[in-house]
């Protein structure tokens, strides 16, 4: 196996480990916790739609199921949290490998695909909101047990040295992926899915693998979201929020990149905190400022800030060497 | 087994509801059939005429049969603008940008009025929004018996705009060939734009003839325009007949899910049916592109 390059992930992971030492302020943390959530579960749509190129609606499947997964084998059958969270984690998987084996073998793609993933986060969160297992519409609470083997801690820096780990293992993930084999085949199927057949791809296969990786990561957002907040509700759990957020934050990043989920969370983020300092907790006007910034983004920088930020760069180094070459010429 | 007097009402008043979902289903095949996306931004464009409507009654006190005659033109200039100046130049000409401004124009839309108006629920209090009309063996509100003969109405206006004008020929051309029809002199951004202003128009018809027995929050649109993503899906993507019998036929079927299972689950049932129309049939009943 060629040298895969870690060591920017491992600068990223070790400048943002250090914040909690930094500053004891539960706001700073609370933003990060909140961005670094929306960067898993970012990262998980990147790795079906940035590298796959299948953009899902509704990613919220997979987030809810996760979260209510632990949610519920906590409360209603005692299993202890952490158990729990791996069973959530596992649960997102089989959901994203059932919803991909049903849709790609019936070789749904672009727009239809996108259509069916909503459908199915919508036809979940109906189901959630009216099922007795899930609470209904009251929702889950889970009990508090400040301990660490129940998975929940008295100050907010456990949690998030926890996430930031799970955002470190997704980031580790996907850039292996990037330099395997079967990420070839997967950017292969993103940009021409015939011509990925015909040299001997098995498209359906490499998608259905895509979507149960991508499924696993958004549910790990969602059980983690869980232990944090201690409770959900089908409106949190499968809402439309949460499959915006996920697309959101890629594509802001730089969609295909390995660092673009984490960049356009914090991004995002930002603009989501600067938006309430600024007018007020107000409901919606968050929303409408992501839609706002899709549209953008998509009209002005397809790739993202990754995309704006490597043009810059160069554009910096061919003027560098314009420079350089009248200096000596 | 319920009494065949409930059956045939179930039907008759499913009917009634279906003519409605054809009718923004309608716009959506249109805007499909000749420029191949999906627009994501329908229901929250229904929404909007929604609240355009409400407000010109609770404001300006002009009922909402009388605010159509404003409105649809209205938001023809607002689909055509759409497309022209937002969507078109923001897609680059590739499918899956398009997916994603109509989805962050739905988002827009949708959350500017959660914001504006916040979520409560509003109706209109019309005089005649309980009057019937007596078939002897039923009672069908009236009301809704006009927004069937609307559709009806709007249907056939459609349907003769695009066979027999000039631009309806335009539209037909561009649906079927799109550089074929630009080669012969055919301006196809102006085409788009007409077609999504024609879609757009559409939902300010369904938004006026509903307004006086439905009610209005920021939500609402979407409950429809799934309902119509299955009917497109299942008359055809494109198809204009399609969408009308689609339209009708999960009108039917909705009703009876709401006779049998309740209203929640109802509605669960027409999701059900999209995802499975969608795995089993994508070229839907009628296999018919515009």
């Amino acid at each position: 196996m060629r040298s895969v390059a870690l060591a920017p992930i491992l600068i990223v992971l070790a400048v943002l480990a250090v914040v909690p030492l930094l500053t004891a302020s539960n706001v700073v943390l609370n933003f990060l916790t909140l961005a670094l959530l929306i960067a898993l579960v970012g990262q998980g749509w990147n790795v079906l739609g940035g590298y796959g190129g299948q953009y899902s609606f509704g990613h919220a499947a997979f987030f809810g199921t996760g979260a209510y997964a632990t949610a519920i084998l906590q409360t209603r059958y005692g299993v202890n949290a952490w158990a729990g969270f791996a069973a959530g984690i596992a649960a997102g998987a089989v959901v994203g490998a059932s919803i991909g084996a049903l849709t790609f073998r019936s070789g749904l793609k672009g727009s239809y695909f996108a259509l069916v993933t909503l459908a199915f986060a919508e036809v979940l969160r109906i189901l959630a909101s009216v099922a007795p297992i899930t609470g209904a519409g009251v929702g889950i609470l889970v009990n508090l047990d400040l301990r660490p083997e129940a998975f929940q801690f008295q100050s907010r820096a456990p949690f998030y040295w926890i996430l930031l780990a799970l955002v470190g293992v997704s980031l580790v993930i996907v850039r292996l992926i990037e330099h395997s084999r079967f990420g070839a085949w997967l950017v292969a199927v993103r940009e021409n899915e015939e011509a990925a057949q015909a040299l001997g791809v098995d498209a359906t296969r490499v998608k259905l693998l895509a979507i149960t990786v991508s499924a696993a990561m958004t549910a790990a957002g969602g059980a983690f979201y869980v232990q944090y907040f201690l409770f959900i509700d089908s409106g949190i759990a499968y809402g439309p929020w949460i499959s915006i957020e996920a697309l959101l934050a890629p594509i802001v990043g730089g969609i295909g990149t390995v660092f673009g989920p984490l960049l356009g969370a914090l991004v995002v983020r930002t603009l989501g905190e600067l938006t309430k300092l600024a007018i007020g907790d107000a409901p919606g006007l968050d929303l409408v400022i992501f839609g706002g910034v899709l549209i953008l983004v998509v009209a002005f920088a397809p790739r993202g800030i990754a995309g704006v930020l490597l043009d810059l760069q160069r554009r910096l180094a061919s003027m560098r060497a314009a420079v350089m070459e009248r200096a000596h010429g | 087994m319920l009494s065949p007097v409930i059956l045939v009402t179930a039907v008759l008043n499913g009917l009634l509801t279906g003519a409605v979902y054809a009718l923004v289903a309608l716009g959506l095949t249109l805007i499909y059939g000749v420029l191949h996306i999906i627009n994501f931004a329908h229901g929250a464009l229904l929404t909007a005429a929604m609240f355009a409507a409400f407000f010109a009654h609770r404001l300006l006190g002009i009922d909402p049969y009388v605010a159509a005659i404003v409105l649809t033109p209205l938001f023809f200039a607002l689909g055509y603008a759409l497309q022209r100046l937002v969507i078109g130049p923001a897609a680059h000409g590739d499918d899956r940008n398009i997916l994603l401004v109509t989805l962050g124009l739905a988002v827009v839309i949708e959350n500017a009025l959660l914001f504006a108006f916040r979520g409560d629920t509003r109706t209109l209090n019309l005089a005649y929004a309980f009057d019937v009309v007596d078939l002897g063996f039923a009672f069908l509100p009236l009301p809704r018996v006009v927004a069937f003969a609307v559709v009806l109405a709007v249907a056939l206006v459609l349907w003769l705009v695009l066979s027999l004008t000039d631009t309806g020929k335009a539209i037909r051309a561009v649906a079927k060939e799109k550089l074929g029809a630009e080669l012969a002199g055919i301006d196809v951004a102006h085409i788009y734009a007409v077609t999504f202003g024609l879609g757009t128009a559409c939902l300010a018809v369904a938004a006026c003839v509903l307004l006086p027995t439905y009610y209005v929050n920021p939500h609402v649109g979407n409950a429809f325009v799934l309902v119509a993503f299955t009917v497109v899906v299942l008359g055809g993507m494109g198809s204009i007949p399609g969408a009308l019998a689609g339209g009708l036929f999960i009108g039917v079927v909705e009703s009876f899910c709401g006779l049998y299972l309740g209203e929640s689950l109802g509605q669960i049932g027409i999701f059900l049916m999209f995802i499975l129309v969608l795995l089993v049939r994508p070229n839907g009943l009628f296999g018919a592109r515009a």
